[in-house]
């Protein structure tokens, strides 16, 4: 039998009408967002989110070596999200798990309608994700990334796609849950958007929400997208001073 | 109606201009917006509004020349890295005519070739040839890689940037389209040509290049610095150039 | 995916190296920039970034309870995993440790274990029963040559990095006290030297260049009193022994000079 004493003060939100790390229901957490950080891959981008780490590095369009994969008329966007075995409290065994491989295939489709694959038959565009420290919302944080990675990369695109996440913690529909919200809530709904036309490209949804709840939440969502966007396009023109 | 200055630095999903202007490269139509696909610079002739990458990759047209590895030998071809998504081929008729020889003692793998392409096929099929001035396989040296892109800049006006280089090092200097650079020369020389390069790659989107690549050749040369030029005598490299001007 | 290195690049490098230089400058027993920054994973017990060149690998460690191998039941254990992520070259695929990899963890391990880096007697909780389990992973977020070198100095200050829960046994039961951490017991700190054979010299640290054009590759791991720990020689030609001899008292003078980017612990 083991006892584990655990020194995590954990705000239970009472207190004030604020939310448990005192955001505001509409409140992004602080976010950080660099491009250009990495010395071989076509392109690169780090963000922070919170407690998440994130690093985005793009490879392509580059030849394609597996022939069943290949696209005769268009390039294949392929993903890989993974998880640092520290990344987490517990020790994440390295190597894709179910949820890896879903988050993986739904960010190929995230990020695909944005890029005009089209202009590079038979090649590939490789996105690798590496969640360094997760915090709630990585699907979401290493989609933002791509996009500056792939804006990096000098891949042609029609808009940076951006993502965020809105759900239901304590009975309040919020903006950008954290680990502990996403965890103890009732929903979480993590959406992407082309944000020039609103366009969505991601939408899951996790638990429980009314009609009227979905919609405030996703109106949430997207005004989060926004704001985030305004992040990714400062981090790709900071590149270039 | 435009809403970008000339020069000035856009990210994809940008909207540059109405539909009274056309919609050049890097740039897509929507909404009868021009909007930019790309990380770059505007550039504005007359009505035609285009985006010039950043960062890009090469991708093969006919009549460009390139620097290209041998990385097989088939049956009858070699294949070569071009720095592109789409690897060529060099047929060895190209080299032989209709005699039957053995390839290797020809150009073996890790050989590096200035080419021109020849043709791009449907199905993305690079074939390459060696019938051209200076085309063929390149004997010591070194070689550099830059933005494809970027190479109208390096190579300047009327080649003002690259022979600028190529006086003061005394380097022979080679441009591919596909972004790959050969230069020879003593080796401490190129050492010092590479480092330029390597500058004008990070600073390509800049302006007043040309003065600041001249600083840089005469400090690492240990020359007297030239006299400092105010004015912006600045070009900035939208012009395509000719292939032909490539071959040195 | 094969790398195939230009003719050309191989004959400009190995010139350079014949006439005392290197392609990018340094001298040969010199290092590019090194940075070392650590405790930059808030849920790793203990974690470091190193830089060497544009060379980067974050390195995490993680500490679970488990039982002892029976061979050796009253010391904890470390375990060392790497991974070359497909993002740090554009010739590393995803998928299981590849051999390279594998090499990487297991000579990284080999200089921490053999040279005492941790004590691991001191992380036993019930002999024979209940240890602490140490894991370290490193992963590998940009490969510009040299990874062992980096790996083993990362590990070493991802390890003073690391705190663990104080246990104790109450009523035969085992406490984990999260709220006093202590340091995890480093009592060496060892470190490795690679040297590439090219053109007949031999080169420190070499960069991703010289590492696809050498003829030949050793790594020295040295203890903070000079004696040796571990080594691997790498590479397709052979090594004389005037030159194994030789890289060992390189090797002895460079890890001094390596060791003052470690935090104190």
């Amino acid at each position: 039998m083991i006892t584990i004493i655990t020194n995590n003060e954990l705000s239970t939100g009472i207190e004030t009408s604020k939310r448990a790390d005192g955001r505001a229901f509409d409140e992004l957490r602080p976010i950080k967002i660099e491009a250009g950080v990495l010395k071989r891959a076509d392109g690169s981008a780090y963000l922070e989110l919170g407690g998440n780490k994130i690093l985005v590095a793009v490879y392509g369009p580059r030849e394609l070596h597996i022939r069943r994969l290949m696209q005769p008329n268009r390039a294949v966007l392929r993903c890989r999200y993974n998880m640092a075995p520290f990344s987490v409290d517990g020790r994440k065994r390295p190597g894709p798990d179910r949820r890896s491989v879903e988050i993986s295939k739904i960010t190929s489709e995230a990020l695909s309608p944005a890029v005009f694959l089209e202009k590079f038959p038979r090649s590939t565009i490789d996105v690798f994700i590496e969640v360094l420290e997760a915090e709630g919302g990585t699907r979401c944080a290493g989609i933002t990334a791509a996009s500056v990675a792939l804006a990096d990369a000098g891949v042609p695109m029609r808009d940076i796609i951006v993502s965020c996440a809105a759900g239901k913690a304590d009975g309040q529909v919020v903006l950008d849950l954290s680990e502990t919200e996403d965890k103890e809530g009732e929903a979480d709904m993590p959406i992407a958007i082309m944000p020039r036309t609103g366009e969505i490209t991601l939408l899951q949804s996790d638990g429980h929400l009314t009609s009227e709840e979905f919609e405030k939440a996703l109106d949430l969502a997207i005004n989060g997208c926004k704001k985030i966007s305004e992040e990714q396009k400062k981090a790709i023109l900071s590149r270039y001073g | 109606m435009i809403f970008v200055e000339d020069k000035e630095i856009v990210i994809p999903g940008d909207i540059l201009a109405d539909e009274d202007y056309h919609a050049g490269r890097g740039t897509f139509k929507e909404n009868n917006k021009i909007t930019s696909s790309l990380v770059g610079l505007v550039a504005i002739r007359d009505k035609n509004i285009s985006v010039i990458p950043l960062q890009s990759k090469y991708i093969p047209k006919r009549g460009d020349v390139v620097i290209g590895e041998i990385t097989d030998i088939r049956f009858s071809m070699w294949n070569l890295d071009i720095n592109s998504p789409y690897s060529g081929i060099l047929p060895a008729s190209d080299v032989f005519g209709k005699e039957k020889r053995d390839l290797s003692k020809a150009f073996n793998v890790g050989d590096v070739l200035f080419l021109r392409v020849v043709d791009v096929d449907e199905v993305k099929k690079v074939k390459l040839g060696l019938k051209g001035r200076g085309l063929g396989k390149f004997r010591g040296g070194i070689l550099i890689n830059i933005t494809p892109t970027k190479v109208p800049r390096l190579i300047g006006k009327k080649g003002s940037m690259i022979n600028m280089i190529k006086d003061e090092t005394r380097c022979e200097v080679t441009v591919g389209q596909n972004g790959v650079v050969w230069v020879k020369g003593k080796p401490d020389m190129e050492r010092v040509a590479e480092k330029v390069i390597n500058m004008i790659e990070e600073q390509a989107h800049t302006s007043g290049l040309t003065d600041r690549v001249r600083n840089m050749l005469f400090e690492l040369l240990g020359k007297e610095k030239p006299l400092e030029k105010q004015e912006e005598t600045e070009e900035t490299g939208e012009e395509e150039e000719d292939g032909e001007e490539l071959i040195q | 995916m094969v790398t195939i290195i230009p003719e050309i690049i191989r004959e400009s490098i190995t010139n350079l190296v014949k006439n005392g230089e290197r392609s990018d400058g340094r001298a040969f027993y010199e290092y590019r920039g090194i940075s070392l920054e650590t405790g930059v994973i808030e849920k790793a017990e203990g974690s470091a970034r190193v830089k060497i060149g544009n060379t980067q690998i974050m390195i995490g460690t993680k500490p679970q309870i488990g039982e002892p191998f029976p061979d050796t039941p009253n010391v904890g254990v470390l375990m060392t995993n790497s991974e070359l992520l497909p993002m740090a070259a554009p010739d590393f695929e995803p998928g299981p440790p590849d051999e390279r990899s594998v090499e990487l963890s297991r000579v990284t391990d080999r200089c921490i274990r053999e040279a005492g880096v941790v004590d691991l007697d001191k992380l036993v909780i019930i002999e024979g029963e209940k240890v602490w389990m140490i894991f370290l992973d490193l992963h590998v977020l940009d490969y510009d040559g040299n990874l062992i070198d980096a790996a083993v100095l990362g590990s070493i200050a991802a390890l003073i990095n690391t705190k663990i829960p104080e246990t104790r046994i109450e009523d035969g039961e085992i406490i984990v006290d999260h709220e006093k951490m202590i340091s995890l017991p480093v009592k060496e700190k060892a470190l490795m030297t690679t040297f590439a054979k090219i053109g007949g010299e031999l080169i420190v640290d070499p960069s991703l260049e010289e590492e696809q054009i050498m003829d030949a590759r050793i790594s020295i791991g040295i203890r903070e009193d000079g004696s040796i720990c571990a080594m691997q020689k790498g590479g397709a030609n052979p090594l004389t022994k005037e030159e194994v001899i030789m890289a060992i008292s390189k090797s002895q003078e460079i890890t001094k000079e390596l060791r003052e980017h470690l935090p104190k612990n």
